[in-house]
């Protein structure tokens, strides 16, 4: 059974998850990524969308403004993006905000798994490139914010349902997927570039 | 020139071809992903898989490009010294971005340096990239045009070693930036290796790598041996789709290389994603084409 996830988010609903899980998001999504991060915790500018128990997507959509009806915007392609950009300020964001679950690609650092643990919060990977079958869970772009940062830096807020699938990549307890995988790939990397490395003797 | 007939031939032609690319992966990058797709066994793995597949087969349906990052626009010309539009030609790719931006459409990415300002069409200071190499005797051109996005550009790098570190430097080099940087990158990656005297020539030489169709190898015998083991090599550390784990890493490893001084082995990386949005367009001197990425495309 698909475990579905709906806005205003709950604690004691995260708490039960753990890194690997997959869950589907209902209720609102905004997107939220470099800009958005630096103008809230280094320029210290209010946001002007309420985070608080909702879900910030590290995305840049493709939107298109819908003809005649002008600052309207469907959306046409909405994928994840690097989240591993936002650790910088991830922390200090959670924190500021409350929101309660970051939706993005590949992993984070320790600066936002301490954020998730301390304040509750979740971080979920969407398939990377997947931005069709993303934008397709959006019933509606309700409105843009911050659109003088650009069409990928502004922040759309989107209501969506059964968004997914989100795999839980940082849970509530301290779980780190990424570094976890990491881990396993650095272990791996060491015999076997050893071993390419006997058959390259090429300096004369 | 700029208003007449054949140049606006020309410039949605090269529009067109732009626009598809970001909504269709060629032949070889679909064919690889099919086959690395069957391999897989865990779930995640399986969820990640069906999900890619799932979002070709609508941006195919409803037209949309398949992923929402259609990057900072690169053109690779191998333009033909007697083409009857090679003075034509870079304005006609610039033309080209603005019209496929609004045709797609594309994200707009292309951000001016200092500025910091969004230019809004894709266009910018040298940008679109374009990157010419005159082949003599010959009146057509081929282009390819390539969309990276952001997230497979991040792991790109290049560093200038001593040559007694020799090629185990350079697949150590490669190794530890992949099973680092590689896994937000959207695998199963591209790899794409340059070695070469300096940064810039390996840099370039490594995208260059790119471009090259999945499975083909390296014109040095050598070379081409060191791409299969660092491919094998690559895959045993079962990075996976999205970094989630699973039986593969990589679609490819490709190399390709420039003389070196003697003081240094450069070398490059770059890194395609699993959407890696690249076409090959083969232009006539009369405007007629062949789409040469995608069997039987009519643009």
């Amino acid at each position: 059974m698909k475990k579905i996830l709906t806005t205003p988010i709950q604690d004691a609903e995260l708490e039960s998850l753990k890194i690997g899980d997959i869950v589907y998001l209902s209720g609102y999504l905004i997107t939220g990524r470099d800009d958005v991060h630096q103008r809230l915790i280094k320029q210290h500018r209010p946001l002007p969308v309420d985070l608080a128990g909702k879900a910030i997507f590290h995305a840049g959509p493709i939107m298109r403004e819908i003809a005649a009806q002008p600052g309207r915007y469907e959306v046409i392609s909405v994928g994840p993006t690097t989240s591993m950009r936002m650790e910088k300020y991830e922390r200090e964001f959670i924190a500021a905000t409350g929101l309660k679950m970051i939706v993005g690609k590949g992993g984070m650092g320790p600066n936002t798994v301490e954020g998730c643990q301390k304040y509750k919060a979740i971080h979920t990977v969407f398939p990377g490139g997947c931005a069709v079958l993303a934008a397709q869970c959006v019933e509606e772009v309700e409105r843009v914010e911050w659109l003088d940062l650009g069409m990928p830096e502004a922040m759309w807020v989107m209501r969506v349902k059964e968004f997914g699938p989100l795999i839980v990549s940082i849970d509530t307890h301290g779980g780190n997927l990424f570094e976890q995988n990491k881990a396993t790939f650095n272990q791996k990397k060491g015999p076997i570039v050893d071993e390419i490395c006997t058959h390259l003797d090429f300096l004369d | 020139m700029e208003h007449s007939e054949k140049y606006q031939d020309l410039v949605r032609l090269l529009a067109s071809m732009t626009a598809y690319t970001s909504k269709h992966l060629p032949d070889d990058v679909l064919a690889k992903l099919k086959e690395l797709r069957t391999q897989e066994t865990t779930p995640l793995a399986k969820v990640v898989y069906d999900s890619m597949f799932t979002d070709l087969d609508m941006a195919n349906k409803l037209d949309r490009p398949c992923c929402q990052d259609t990057g900072v626009i690169q053109y690779f010309v191998q333009m033909g010294s007697h083409f009857p539009y090679v003075d034509e030609m870079e304005n006609a790719l610039r033309d080209a971005v603005k019209v496929a931006t609004k045709m797609a459409p594309l994200r707009h990415n292309a951000v001016e340096i200092f500025d910091e300002k969004n230019t809004g069409n894709n266009v910018g200071t040298r940008i679109p990239w374009i990157d010419w190499e005159v082949v003599p005797q010959r009146d057509d051109v081929r282009v390819y045009t390539y969309l990276a996005g952001g997230g497979c550009s991040l792991p790109g790098t290049a560093k200038v070693l001593m040559p007694l570190e020799g090629y185990e430097g350079v697949v150590k080099f490669v190794f530890d930036q992949i099973t680092s940087y590689g896994i937000n990158a959207c695998p199963p990656l591209l790899v794409g290796v340059g070695i070469a005297g300096s940064a810039e020539v390996a840099a370039k030489l490594s995208k260059k790598a790119l471009l090259r169709p999945i499975g083909s190898r390296n014109s040095n015998p050598r070379g081409a041996m060191m791409e299969q083991r660092m491919e094998k090599g690559l895959n045993e550390i079962q990075i996976g789709p999205g970094g989630l784990t699973g039986a593969n890493s990589v679609m490819g490893v490709h190399i390709e290389q420039a003389a070196r001084h003697p003081a240094t082995i450069a070398v490059g990386l770059s890194t395609g994603c699993w959407a890696h949005r690249r076409s090959l367009l083969h232009i006539f001197a009369d405007l007629s084409y062949e789409v040469l990425s995608h069997k039987g495309v009519e643009l």
